[in-house]
């Protein structure tokens, strides 16, 4: 079959490569219909995330067709439509009957999950197309792909329900609307939201949808601000305006209740701090660059809530400790529970609460992926998000 | 007054977290939870012919009769070493406690121990494996293939064991089938 894979920084290519098979009895094949190029694909694209290798496919945002099913998956069906969410839960672990699915014990391979187990005290779960640390699964944006735990992660989609409609269950939905949760949204409460890239977006939505007053929204490519702005945000372009001076005026000296970090790892920004984690980045000093989320930090309310979708791989410098602990504020973080959103949200597609769709500015065959990542990467105020269609 | 109180004062943490651990063999201990009734990880553990399933260097176990095996194991450069493992505590439900046989290259106790979980979570399963390294040259290559990084390869059956468990199969991501890539 042919797949998108990466071969080094900023070097993707689609490659043939072998067919996936069933080889645990849980496992499915899915033909994929539809695959998107997501955000945290980029901190992969610009090297960001150890433990790649090369010829690793990528992808861990798709749908498609059940082609073959293991003997032991009573649950699914040749022919079913599904959207499968990135991140693999065996459904049977004490995180996993705790619907903490991202912190499954089961579906990262007992070789690979040694590693996160040095980095991060235990080991960490599976994943679709993301590192040789959630296990080396072989990602989506290809045309076929094999499932684990089949029987516990895709989600069959009723018929009248186009592709792109449901598509981003599989990761960027569930993501932002757990970031909204974990804000712990109280009603009259404000919203402050950093990254108006795709999480970013919906976590305005789903701010909303669960009962914020208000949301402020920052970034500070135009395109994006003006997507925040039909969601019903107020934006504040951070290369206009001084950010917390504005957050604390907005809000009347009172600050935003609850921040969201829907920035991640590769915060843009001139500030002197990100000036010097991007040069220490450059020579192999760092991996992360924080400069949103010690913004979001210091601007957050005293007794205030922190989430943070955005994705982070390792250490950080300079982290504002001192806000965090003498403010007294509340931080929720992690990868996202998938599994346990996707019905409800699902229910909300489908009742026209949530639409997703004005997200897509680009639809590219397979063959075309390496132009989108290029794109995606580089012309960030245009490119909101590409969808790839490998059949 | 204080020297006797720091080697009187009992520590609540198992001896194989030690940082400096006095004495000649090497002890491994890990603990996993596994979400299952103790009964059935006993069994399974206790019919010693499914141990391959979950153990990667176990080739095969000849079981001979009720407390004696014979084990074959993948040695380095597709080398095998046998020998013979003797049952010498079972207690069902709870234990297993193995010893090798004295002939054996590499001498080697160990026990599976498994208890209620506190909160209803399952068992805590703890493996307790102690290593002898061989005192002359013989049985050098295998003695290494144990040493080289004998917690990494029991931390690895242990989560091998509570996949299998759990979920009834055992995580991979092997290529190419399991995992398809470009060359």
């Amino acid at each position: 079959m042919r797949a998108l894979t990466w071969h080094g920084k900023q070097d993707v290519r689609v490659d043939s490569v072998p067919d996936p098979e069933i080889v645990n009895p849980r496992d499915a094949i899915i033909k994929i219909t539809s695959t998107a190029i997501c955000g945290s694909d980029l901190h992969l694209y610009d090297g960001y995330i150890p433990t790649m290798k090369s010829g690793d496919i990528l992808g861990h945002e798709f749908m498609g067709e059940v082609v073959e099913v293991g003997r032991g998956n009573e649950k699914l069906a040749k022919g079913d439509r599904v959207v499968v969410p990135f991140v693999i839960a065996c459904g049977h672990c004490f995180f996993c009957e705790k619907q903490q699915f991202a912190a499954c014990d089961n579906s990262n391979p007992a070789e690979t999950a040694d590693m996160s187990e040095i980095l991060y005290g235990y080991p960490m779960t599976g994943a679709f197309g993301y590192s040789h640390l959630t296990g080396g699964y072989a990602g989506g944006q290809a045309e076929y792909v094999r499932v684990p735990y089949s029987d516990v992660g895709p989600i069959v989609i009723p018929d009248g329900l186009e592709d792109e409609k449901v598509l981003f269950l599989s990761d960027i939905l569930p993501t932002g609307w757990m970031a909204a949760v974990n804000c712990d949204i109280e009603p009259g409460d404000t919203v402050a939201v950093w990254g108006c890239g795709p999480v970013g977006l919906f976590a305005i939505q789903s701010a909303f949808v669960l009962g914020a007053s208000r949301v402020i929204a920052i970034d500070h490519y135009p395109r994006r601000l003006e997507l925040a702005k039909q969601l019903g945000a107020e934006v504040v372009n951070y290369q206009e305006v001084r950010v917390h001076e504005a957050l604390v005026e907005m809000t009347g000296g009172i600050g935003p209740d609850a921040c969201i970090d829907a920035v991640g790892l590769e915060s843009h920004g001139m500030s002197i701090d990100n000036v010097l984690d991007l040069a220490k980045a450059k020579v192999g000093l760092a991996t992360d660059r924080p400069a949103a989320l010690r913004q979001v930090i210091v601007a957050c309310r005293k007794g205030g809530r922190v989430s943070i979708p955005g994705v982070y791989g390792g250490m950080a410098d300079k982290f504002p400790i001192g806000a965090l602990m003498e403010k007294g504020l509340t931080i929720k973080s992690g990868q996202t529970h998938v599994q346990k959103f996707m019905p409800q949200l699902l229910e909300m597609i489908g009742g026209g609460k949530l639409d997703t769709t004005f997200l897509i500015s680009h639809r590219l065959p397979l063959e075309k992926a390496p132009e989108g990542y290029k794109m995606f990467k580089e012309q960030q105020n245009e490119v909101t998000k590409v969808v790839l269609k490998p059949h | 007054m204080s020297d006797k109180i720091s080697h009187t004062m009992a520590d609540d943490a198992p001896i194989s977290t030690a940082k400096h651990p006095n004495m000649d063999a090497m002890l491994i201990g890990r603990t996993v939870t596994i979400n299952r009734p103790r009964e059935d990880l006993y069994a399974y553990w206790r019919d010693l012919r499914n141990l391959p399933n979950f153990m990667e260097n176990v080739r095969a176990i000849r079981v001979i009769d009720d407390r004696l095996s014979r084990w074959t194991v993948a040695a380095p450069a597709g080398q095998t070493v046998e020998w013979d493992s003797i049952i010498v505590e079972d207690e069902p439900g709870r234990l297993i406690a193995w010893k090798s046989s004295q002939d054996a290259d590499i001498l080697n106790s160990g026990r599976i121990e498994f208890r209620d979980s506190p909160a209803g979570r399952g068992t805590e399963v703890t493996a307790t494996i102690l290593y002898d390294p061989p005192a002359g040259a013989a049985g050098k290559l295998v003695a290494k293939l144990f040493q080289k990084e004998p917690n990494i390869q029991a931390r690895r059956e242990l989560r091998r064991f509570k996949q299998l468990m759990e979920t009834g199969e055992v995580s991979t991501a092997k290529p190419p089938h399991a995992a398809p890539r470009a060359e």
